[in-house]
């Protein structure tokens, strides 16, 4: 913006000096525009290769690739649709659990706890954000799991178990604690973006509020809130695109089971998980390109979900600031 | 009067439960480097620095060739990465125009979204099928593209946030764009640009996804780029999932190393960032 506003005084006479620099300014011109482009370019590219790449598997399935039930890599039959179960279930138990939470704890950051308060806990969460899925895997593996098989799983079953969803033996790993995982890691995005969102409301909103006489709770869940909640929302999409494409820590609680089961507590595979495993393993044109393609349709299904979260976050602070 | 203490009574409820929701959400970082801490340190030895990886089953070891890996791969990664998101940021804030700068802003925040196994698969087709085989190369490449979107939104943010003045009063005085960037842009968003840089490397440095099958594994030093390497994340996840006591222990000891670093390049980065915060505006 600035460039546009201030430009070079006209030369009267041309200068040798003045003129290299003017190159220089030039060539440092098309240096930067070549590395922002090549962001661009590798990005196509990167669509390309897995275009190109999953090409015996498309060819050989078409569609029905998406809807296919059978994963058999001996009889090269390959069908996605127990991975995107597995992905969309786990993906889906995560929010149940991290929106509430980090909506919860969002709405006490912003409206009641002091700066200071509000500052360090949000701090506590961004970092939970930067520790490695890996890690968190690690812990799920030797913590959640066994606390999942002898005392969580058992008690769903003797309270729930006439549901479809909580029956089956309890193995530890499967479904719900794949999602309990992604939950941890979905969180601190909810919390932090929600936050920012509810900050960002004009404390008339509030007030007026308070002086027709609502509540605290009234002002804050009936304007406040609902003010905030295309940035809210963002958050949840940015999150629910996290979730599907988290691979570490769910390949190590996912159990590894290539058919579908109705019941959370059953063995499962996502997406994600199931390349991780089986991509080094992989022997056959259709069976390799039959995991890039599942990589294609992670692809594709992360993209427009951060689509969507870009324009609602672009929304909600472009309103804000008119608001201002 | 009855529905005025109902909602008294609703109100005390529901802001205790967002209460909770914080206490909760909170705590699950302290828990993490608690259980992370007492199995790690436990587990935690010289050998662990020095020594290669033993073959499966047997007692003791260590993970110097991972620790090496993993540094070998940040270079890679940060060579790649920086400049192209340090120069690229340049033009988005310094040259771009308006539709173009979109596009590549919008990629880089798509690129970013991009999950990290997706982008294993791309540096697989890229370098590990031409090489036909995996390689320390085709790891640090697929850390760099993680990179480069952190690398240059950091850049165009802390750039933008120079005050225009500074842009006339160098222009003013007669300076080229370029030596005005060079010598007067870029060092006043110095602290800011680093700060990026570091948390970018901190997020690449825990990720596995993208090296289980560019880089692989190595359980012996990795005498070339071109042969597979090892690193820390692959190591944490090949042990943990093995069946061996003893190579859980070095999970743990592994595990611990890692957020010690991830966390020491977070917290450092943000105490930067604040204190340059503080000394401008005093």
């Amino acid at each position: 913006m600035a460039s546009a506003v201030v430009t070079a005084p006209p030369q009267s006479r041309p200068r040798k000096l003045t003129n290299f620099w003017r190159d220089g300014d030039q060539i440092s011109h098309l240096v930067t525009l070549l590395f922002a482009a090549s962001v661009l370019l590798v990005t196509v590219f990167l669509v390309y290769e897995l275009w190109i790449h999953s090409g015996p598997s498309r060819a050989k399935f078409g569609f029905s690739f998406l809807t296919g039930k059978t994963w058999d890599p001996v009889a090269e039959q390959f069908g996605a649709l127990p991975f995107i179960y597995g992905t969309v279930l786990t993906s889906f138990i995560a929010l149940a659990i991290s929106v509430p939470l980090g909506v919860g704890a969002a709405i006490f950051l912003a409206e009641l706890a002091p700066p200071k308060l509000s500052n360090a806990c949000t701090f506590f969460v961004e970092l939970l954000a930067a520790v490695p899925s890996v890690i968190l895997g690690l812990l799920a593996i030797f913590t959640l799991v066994p606390i999942m098989r002898q005392y969580v799983e058992p008690f769903l079953k003797d309270t729930l178990g006439y549901l479809p969803w909580f029956q089956g033996p309890a193995y530890g790993v499967g479904y719900l604690t794949a999602g309990i995982a992604l939950a941890i890691m979905t969180f601190p995005f909810v919390i932090s973006i929600s936050r920012e969102a509810l900050l960002a409301v004009p404390p008339e909103q509030r007030e007026a509020a308070l002086a027709l006489g609502a509540t605290k709770w009234e002002s804050t869940w009936q304007v406040v809130v609902p003010f905030a909640r295309l940035g809210i929302i963002g958050s949840i999409f940015l999150a629910l695109a996290r979730a599907l494409g988290e691979t570490m820590a769910v390949t190590m609680v996912i159990g590894n089971d290539t058919s579908i089961h109705t019941s959370l507590l059953a063995p499962g595979y996502t997406i994600a998980a199931i390349i991780a495993n089986e991509f080094t393993e992989a022997t056959g044109d259709v069976y390799l390109s039959a995991l890039v393609e599942l990589g294609l349709v992670l692809f594709a299904l992360t993209m427009v979900l951060n689509a969507a979260a870009q324009l609602l976050i672009i929304a909600t602070t472009r309103k804000g600031s008119r608001q201002d | 009067m009855d529905r005025l203490k109902r909602r008294n009574i609703l109100n005390n409820i529901m802001l205790t439960l967002t209460g909770i929701c914080t206490v909760l959400t909170s705590s699950v970082l302290f828990l993490v480097l608690g259980f992370l801490a007492f199995n790690g340190w436990r587990s935690l030895n010289w050998d662990f620095f020095t020594k290669l990886p033993l073959s499966a089953g047997e007692t003791g070891g260590g993970m110097a060739n991972a620790i090496v890996g993993s540094g070998v791969l940040i270079l890679i990664a940060a060579a790649i990465g920086i400049p192209m998101g340090f120069l690229g940021g340049i033009y988005l804030a310094e040259f771009g125009g308006k539709t173009f700068s979109m596009m590549v802003r919008y990629t880089a925040d798509l690129l970013n979204g991009v999950p990290s196994i997706v982008i294993g698969i791309f540096a697989w087709t890229v370098i590990v099928v031409p090489m036909h085989h995996f390689s320390a190369w085709a790891g640090g490449f697929a850390l760099s593209l993680m990179m480069i979107p952190i690398g240059l939104r950091a850049t165009e943010q802390f750039l933008r946030a120079v005050p225009n003045s500074l842009r006339e009063g160098s222009l003013a005085l007669g300076a080229s764009k370029t030596r005005t960037i060079l010598s007067v842009i870029v060092p006043a968003a110095k602290q800011g640009i680093l700060t990026g840089m570091i948390l970018g490397v901190a997020r690449i440095a825990g990720e596995t996804a993208p090296l289980l099958f560019t880089s692989f594994n190595n359980q012996f030093w990795a005498a070339k780029l071109g042969e597979p390497s090892a690193s820390l994340p692959v190591m944490i996840y090949t042990h943990a999932i093995s069946p061996y006591d003893d190579w859980h222990r070095q999970a743990w000891a592994a595990g611990l190393v890692l957020l010690t670093l991830v966390l020491i390049a977070n917290i450092a980065s943000r105490w930067v960032l604040s204190r340059g915060a503080s000394a401008q505006r005093g």
